[in-house]
């Protein structure tokens, strides 16, 4: 048959309209369709009754209540709790962040033992079993060969029953080396304990009923201390509320401040004797505080018939136009700061809590509370407030020779020795002293780390982490792969805070004694352990009186018993308030003479002279050199990064601002003044050197930091946890250094000396 | 413009951000992921490529040291009601009918599932709060574990933006059709993920028209604005603040112009 073109368009034609009549190519359009929007591995999440369960967030030690949306077993979200007394209802964005580390990549999901090198993240899962008897045996090999003083513990609190556990398991083991990792409670405690006569008190500031705040520096609004107190706080400010911010750069703080005093770094403590210079001048001090419940106002005479110089004499010195030399601020503006500061409702000045910059500097956190006496706002509304930890109901630790021996060796961070007899920790001196010893005889033999994250968070990271490859074995309690889990030798995971049980209290500067529960509020998810049952465990295992100091079955049994009769209140609605009002004047301070003491009596110094006993204000002198490093580097906090133990969950650096990050590169803030002088542009890559280390970065310029500075935020540059915050940036604290104080070695750093040039 | 059900009560919602109370921490952002189900990726530094509903711009007065300025500027959409109501820009381009102006609660809606992804409406929105996806969301280990029922996962190839939290919306109004008081959503019963967790209280939510409603006391504040008000889009997100940069900032004004806020002062 022969195919001409009538019979060839009869056939298409056909074909078509045939085609067209079928279904066919209906179903093929509609199947199209819907396979173009019903993409498989886009998730379809389950949907389910809805519960909320109230907790508390242990993201950072600001001790917010939350509230957590579950559906099913699965967590959705969690927001503020509003009748919550430390943050009612605001949270920072780590809080809401935090789900993600919940079910996120970094967990560790079961005990690991490390196969590779330390820091190559090679390990392998082992059993709970294998776990604890690895760790048990190891301590117990290093008691029996009386070495039991060189394990230590390294812990980001040593408040709350977990570090409580930790250091009762050192005490009845055998040591004395209980370190908590530094932080601005190192210089408040101190300069409560010199002032006020009480070891080892909270200092918080009653931010929520203060008038006037003066902040030394304090990153109250830029993710600090408390977080979610400081911001509710804050969101109830009114037209009648002043906050006036001291610091060298413009920060979120700052930019919300009523005023911004741009001071030159480190002279805060300058300033504060001024704004005392002024108030004592002008007569604006509280007489009845002054007269009936301080000491060391005026000069006195000591037993001996010695005359010393007090408080008044020596900031006779600091006259508004001397402080405007030392500060760069105006004469005038001090005069009026602190004549309004004086004369208002509620003042307080606060410092420290600025939890990038841990510089403990005992004359300035002195100088600042004498502020606080001056205007007696201590333990006041609106005030600083000194508060005690909550008492546990526990049986006393039983020890054996060889635990009374080895806590009665001195400790090998050197605090609480003839060196340092007033501070309690210095975990900044250890790196010295391992690297100091000889392989044999190691004052570290073995260190446990809990809540904390110190190789990458200690300052002159090169050297910190030199020493801790030299110690032989190092148990991590962390739920995520740190930096710090990366060196262990073995891990042992806790639960994620939504997991387990935890008490939470003294949450960091809030003004009032609250303790919160944490409770877990799903199943966990993973093979890990509460550390406090993993403890227990160790302690029995290890046998004798150190097993007879742990006769509690678990954690849970623990805890109920340390809180006793509270515990009922604190399961029911999550926190407890301790006392309604701080201690009054006439009971809170503890010293021979029952008062406030600006001349602090009890003050370890190098020499007896009046000056040094007093808060004078001394120029710290930060490494580097003077003419070769021309600018000083200062480390930042935002609220958008965790700079903590904790990292960045992907959420908060999703937030990170284009002028912070971009893509690996981080931004150093540079005013445009230093940066056309050194021939810089916005954008450029530029090399940043430091005594402690270098590294590239791109330059910011920002008009908001004083000239000759130059900023880089905390909390970048991690190489552990996921591909979602490692290789990010830079890690500040590989950049600076510490400047310890020669009676207290606490570390007075705020910044360090850098040059920048174009890379 | 559709005709309002007669049964229905019509409400404007929209917001006030106080820019003098935003401090910049961006809490807002992360719980309006939370709550959004909104990814992530592991590089998030290229802001045009980020998925965001609520986004957090720095201003600068751009004055040298010490007289600097910084202010923070939330931005989620705008929620524009267009030149009579109804007509938004992206509404009015949507080919697909992917984007709609919702009369009875003045909200401009995303559906996802029907967005072909042209990417008209990003073209034609004038305040960028519209997001397009270029990849497929991946929710690494467990993570997929946390993602809310109440709002649908995008896929590759679709615009998404802000929605004022609407399954919040429909939440209240179910609640009140089960009280049996359909008209009685308050201003409580419906507030967004980013209201709710502004930890400053900078940002308060509720209906425009309702002189009840805290935002009808503070959209009439002297020193309330709109973004780029201008262009004639009608926003629902009203802003405020009291520094006359931060009015010069948020439109183009000629340079010897003064700001609506501050031009009456003078008179």
């Amino acid at each position: 048959m022969k195919i001409d073109r009538r019979c060839f368009l009869s056939l298409a034609g056909g074909l078509v309209a045939g085609h067209l009549l079928s279904p066919v190519p209906w179903k093929v359009t509609d199947d199209l369709s819907i396979w173009t929007q019903n993409w498989p591995w886009t998730p379809v999440p389950e949907t389910g009754p809805v519960t909320w369960k109230n907790t508390t967030c242990t993201m950072c030690p600001g001790g917010c209540g939350i509230k957590v949306r579950i559906i099913k077993d699965r967590v959705i979200k969690i927001e503020g709790r509003e009748d919550h007394p430390v943050n009612r209802g605001s949270l920072c964005p780590l809080g809401y962040a935090s789900i993600q580390y919940l079910y996120g990549p970094s967990r560790v999901k079961s005990p690991m033992k490390r196969i590779g090198e330390r820091g190559s993240g090679n390990y392998e899962p082992i059993t709970w079993e294998e776990a604890i008897t690895e760790v048990s045996g190891k301590l117990g090999d290093l008691r029996k060969s009386g070495k039991s003083h060189t394990v230590a513990c390294i812990s980001g609190s040593d408040k709350g029953t977990i570090p409580h556990l930790f250091k009762r398991f050192l005490e009845a083991y055998g040591s004395p080396n209980f370190i908590r990792t530094p932080s601005a409670k190192d210089a408040h405690e101190t300069a409560a304990y010199l002032a006020q006569g009480k070891k080892a008190q909270n200092v918080g500031f009653d931010l929520e009923n203060a008038g006037y705040i003066v902040s030394f520096g304090c990153g109250l609004l830029d993710g600090c201390g408390s977080p979610g107190y400081q911001f509710s706080s804050y969101s109830r400010f009114d037209k009648d509320h002043t906050l006036v911010q001291v610091e060298p750069r413009l920060s979120n703080t700052a930019a919300k401040a009523k005023k911004w005093m741009p001071a030159k770094p480190g002279t805060d403590g300058a300033l504060a004797l001024g704004m005392a210079h002024v108030i004592i001048k002008k007569g604006l001090y509280n007489r009845n505080f002054i007269e009936n419940h301080s000491f060391g106002f005026e000069d006195w005479t000591d037993d001996d018939g010695n005359i010393h110089m007090g408080f008044k004499g020596l900031v006779k010195g600091y006259t508004p136009s001397m402080v405007s030399e030392i500060t760069g601020l105006a004469a005038g503006q001090i005069e009026s700061l602190a004549t309004d500061f004086a004369r208002a409702q509620h003042p307080v000045a606060v410092c420290g809590y600025n939890e990038c910059t841990v510089s403990s500097d005992i004359d300035k956190t002195l100088a600042v509370h004498a502020l606080n006496a001056l205007v007696g706002n201590i333990n006041q509304p609106g005030g600083m407030i000194v508060f005690s930890d909550p008492e546990y109901n526990l049986p006393e630790v039983e020890k054996d020779q060889i635990a009374s021996d080895g806590t009665a060796k001195p400790r090998a961070d050197r605090a609480g020795t003839a060196e340092y007899p007033q501070t309690r920790y210095l975990l900044n001196m250890l790196p010295e002293t391992i690297m100091g010893a000889n392989g044999n005889d190691l004052p570290i033999e073995a260190l446990l780390v809990t809540d904390a994250n110190p190789v990458y968070t200690m300052e002159d990271n090169e050297t910190a982490q030199e020493a801790f490859a030299r110690i032989p074995f190092i148990v991590n309690f962390s739920s995520f792969m740190d930096e710090t889990a990366q060196f262990a030798d073995i891990i042992l995971p806790d639960h994620h805070f939504l997991e387990g049980f935890r008490d939470v209290p003294a949450p960091d500067g809030v003004g009032k004694p609250v303790t919160s529960l944490s409770a877990p509020v799903v199943k966990p998810l993973y093979n890990t352990r509460n550390t406090g049952d993993v403890i227990i465990s160790i302690a029995k295992s290890l046998g004798g009186t150190i097993d007879a100091s742990f006769p509690w079955n678990n954690y849970e049994a623990f805890l109920k018993q340390a809180y006793n009769d509270q515990y009922t209140d604190l399961s029911r609605s999550g926190y407890v308030v301790s006392a309604d009002k701080p201690a009054p004047w006439e009971s809170a301070f503890a010293n021979e003479r029952g008062k406030y003491e600006f001349y602090p009596t009890m003050r370890h110094t190098a020499g007896n002279d009046d000056k040094s006993k007093l808060p004078d204000f001394r120029q710290v002198d930060i490494p580097g050199d003077k003419t070769n490093d021309a600018l000083v580097l200062i480390p930042y906090k935002s609220p958008r990064i965790a700079s903590g133990a904790i990292a960045n969950p992907p959420f908060m650096t999703k937030t990170i601002d284009a002028d912070m990050l971009k893509h690996e590169r981080l931004f150093i803030q540079v005013n445009p003044e230093t940066a056309g002088k050194l021939n810089l542009k916005q954008g450029d890559a530029a090399v940043v050197k430091t005594p402690s280390g270098e590294a590239t970065v791109l330059v910011d310029l920002f008009e908001g930091i004083m000239p000759g500075i130059i900023a880089m935020p905390a909390g970048l540059g991690h190489t552990a946890y996921s591909k979602f915050i490692a290789g990010k940036g830079v890690n500040v604290n590989a950049l600076l250094k510490p400047v310890f104080d020669p009676t207290f070695g606490l570390n007075k750093a705020w910044g360090i000396r850098a040059s920048l040039q174009k890379a | 413009m559709q005709k309002i059900p007669s049964h229905t009560k019509a409400r404007h919602y929209g917001m006030v951000i106080d820019l003098d109370k935003c401090t910049g921490c961006a809490t807002c952002m992360v719980a309006c992921y939370s709550e959004n189900n909104v990814s992530f990726r592991d590089d998030e530094s290229v802001k045009l490529l980020s998925i965001n509903w609520i986004q957090v711009y720095k201003l600068t007065n751009g004055k040298p040291f010490p007289d600097t300025e910084v202010c923070y500027l939330p931005q989620p959409c705008m929620q524009c009601d267009g030149k009579d109501f109804g007509h938004p820009p992206c509404v009015s381009v949507c080919p697909a009918v992917a984007t709609d102006f919702d009369s009875p609660t003045g909200i401009v809606s995303q559906i996802t599932t029907r967005c072909f992804g042209c990417r008209y409406c990003m073209a034609a929105c004038p305040y960028h709060s519209r997001k397009f996806n270029w990849w497929d969301p991946v929710w690494p280990a467990d993570m997929q574990n946390y993602l809310s029922p109440d709002v649908s996962p995008r896929m590759r190839g679709v615009i998404e933006k802000c929605t004022f939290c609407y399954h919040r919306f429909q939440q209240a109004r179910q609640k009140a059709y089960a009280e049996g008081n359909p008209e009685d959503i308050g201003e409580d019963d419906y507030q967004t993920a980013c209201t709710q967790a502004c930890p400053s209280g900078a940002i308060t939510f509720g209906d425009l028209d309702d002189p009840a409603h805290e935002v009808y006391k503070l959209k009439n504040n002297r020193y309330a604005f709109r973004l780029l008000e201008r262009l004639g889009t009608n926003p629902s997100v009203y802003y405020l603040s009291t520094r006359k940069w931060v009015h010069r900032a948020c439109d183009n004004y000629l340079e010897n112009e003064e700001p609506a806020a501050f031009a009456n002062k003078q008179a």
